[in-house]
């Protein structure tokens, strides 16, 4: 009945029994830190990847759910869970927002992609100079290890929460997948005017896509703030997090399930990699990112997980 | 005469200077086949997307089922019954045949495997049964014109717009495509239909509107429109009816 969910439930059962087996740092924060971008991948991919509008400044989701939990705990002693639940909802609402003054003016393709890149510069901008999110400063979370505070003590609980938080995405995605509202924001990204002629509400579609996709990346946002526990405008809403949002899920496959996840691991392993080959080199991690995604979509437009289904026989019958 | 499912009345478009339709009335009986034809230019497919909803007129007002629809837009009057195909054909090239005519049915099929369902049903009366799996991108012109087609009834119309489905096909794939329509049309389903293709209007309309130069010149029975002169002259120039009338004494 729910065979639909079954693949991505028993994926996400072994990456949680990988801390069991692995009792290494460095893999475990490697893992971590690559489903933190996986989330923040899901979130852009639901709205790029399947209703087709591209953002390049995801990093306003990110840092609004990263600055809402900081905020709300340090500065007015706020629970960090209700803080974290807070920050998604807080995700949604600016995606609702944004949504509102960009579809509804009919932008669409790059020109929808530079007003959010204009978004999230413009939260950065403010976020370095007001008081509230200790402008250039920055905001420190206070140390307090606990349930409570959702601060974990050991890396497998840490990673344990992202992992769960990854496949509550994950899952959200493929439900969508399956349903009504995935075929009219599939069919929105494919052609608005033929969507609109067959009865979808393309402003209601994109709305509720823009919404979900916003507090799915804010969620990422938040755990970056309650594992680092130190945020900045740079950290927080600096395009560093936008382009890592979108390219996880190009490099990985578009418009999938699967892509972010896979993108996650495949870049954040040549991240690792950059590092260890040309140590502290500035910048060496974007060039390495830049080529990747020259060859990405020159030879693989459909990602990872588009090379992986050409190498096995079509399915006919999708369903 | 049977009830008028929709009318147009006094329809007006300007595109800045340009009047592309000038106070154009079209009503539609319920259970006809309405056709609506004119030389290129004449402004069928803008009226046709006023219809549609797809654009605002000037003047005028859009009526369905005695209700005034003329400010809705397109997903709202597709609710209400109203199924436009479009003239260049707009695919969801991405998605398999099933998936585009899916898209379709979801309007009154929330369910996946309902919608799907439904979309099988509709290939088969359009004749896409076997090309179900196939990528979208991947149909003839006919298989696209078809598509279009299966969309559009997928939506379960009561109201069918359809914007020349038979440009483009050759004699034999319109001569497929003419009981297709009928069969529409008997299934309850009344059709308004811009047509080029002169043998399948006249087989296939029992009323007749002829635009020309953004107005209507002339309607009725295909017969009677054949032979008006203002008709012959739109589409052949001006003197023309007389000058065939003068050869045929002659």
């Amino acid at each position: 009945m729910r065979d639909h969910l079954a693949p991505v439930l028993i994926v996400l059962a072994l990456l949680a029994g990988v801390p069991l087996v692995v009792d290494s740092n460095v893999v475990l924060n490697f893992l971590k830190v690559a489903l933190m971008l996986a989330l923040a991948g899901t979130g852009w991919n639901l709205l790029g990847g399947y209703g087709g509008q591209f953002s390049f400044g995801h990093a306003v989701f990110f840092g609004t759910g990263a600055y809402a939990v900081a905020v709300l705990q340090v500065r007015f002693g706020i629970n960090a869970w209700a803080a974290f639940g807070a920050g998604i909802v807080l995700g949604a609402v600016l995606g609702l927002a944004i949504g509102w003054l960009t579809f509804r003016a009919g932008l669409r393709g790059s020109y929808f992609a530079l007003v959010t890149l204009a978004f999230a510069e413009v939260a950065r901008i403010i976020a370095s100079v007001w008081p509230l999110t200790g402008a250039g400063a920055g905001i420190l979370i206070p140390l307090r290890e606990g349930f409570l505070t959702l601060q974990f003590g050991s890396r497998a609980e840490g990673y344990w929460f992202v992992l769960a938080l990854l496949g509550i995405a994950m899952l959200i995605v493929r439900a969508i997948e399956v349903r009504r509202f995935g075929a009219q924001l599939v069919a929105v990204r494919e052609n608005e005017d033929a969507a609109r002629a067959l009865g979808v509400d393309v402003l209601r579609v994109k709305l509720l896509a823009i919404a979900l996709s916003g507090g799915i990346t804010a969620s990422a946002g938040a755990f970056y703030a309650q594992t680092f526990l130190y945020l900045d405008a740079g950290l927080a809403y600096g395009p560093w997090i936008s382009v890592e949002a979108l390219l996880t899920a190009i490099v990985g496959g578009i418009g999938t399930v699967w892509g972010p996840l896979l993108g996650a691991l495949v870049l954040q392993a040549l991240s690792e990699l950059g590092k260890h080959l040309g140590g502290d080199a500035p910048g060496l991690g974007l060039v390495l990112f830049g080529a990747v995604l020259i060859l990405v979509v020159r030879f693989a437009p459909n990602g990872i997980v588009g090379l992986a289904r050409s190498l096995r026989p079509r399915r006919l019958a999708r369903g | 005469m049977a009830e008028l499912l929709a009318e147009a009345e006094g329809i007006t478009v300007r595109f800045g200077g340009l009047v592309a339709v000038n106070d154009a009335s079209v009503p539609v009986p319920e259970g006809c086949i309405v056709g609506l034809i004119g030389p290129n230019g004449a402004g069928k497919t803008t009226l046709f997307a006023t219809i549609a909803g797809f654009q605002k007129p000037n003047a005028g007002s859009i009526r369905f089922r005695g209700a005034d629809i003329t400010r809705l837009p397109p997903h709202r009057r597709a609710a209400l019954g109203i199924a436009r195909t479009f003239q260049i054909v707009q695919p969801f090239a991405g998605l398999t045949v099933r998936e585009n005519i899916a898209v379709g049915a979801h309007l009154r099929h929330a369910g996946r495997a309902d919608a799907l369902a439904a979309a099988e049903a509709v290939a088969d009366r359009v004749g896409l049964a076997p090309l179900l799996n196939l990528p979208a991108a991947s149909l003839t012109v006919a298989g696209r014109k078809r598509l279009e087609l299966a969309r559009a009834l997928a939506t379960e119309p009561q109201l069918l717009l359809l914007d020349e489905v038979l440009a483009g096909l050759n004699p034999s794939e319109i001569r497929d495509m003419i009981p297709v329509i009928r069969a529409i049309r008997d299934g309850g389903v009344t059709v308004l239909m811009i047509e080029h293709v002169m043998q399948a209007v006249m087989a296939l309309a029992e009323e007749i509107h002829v635009l020309a130069g953004g107005r209507i010149i002339a309607r009725g029975g295909p017969e009677q429109v054949a032979r008006d002169p203002a008709v012959v002259e739109a589409y052949l120039g001006h003197g023309a009816a007389a000058r065939l009338q003068g050869g045929a004494h002659a």
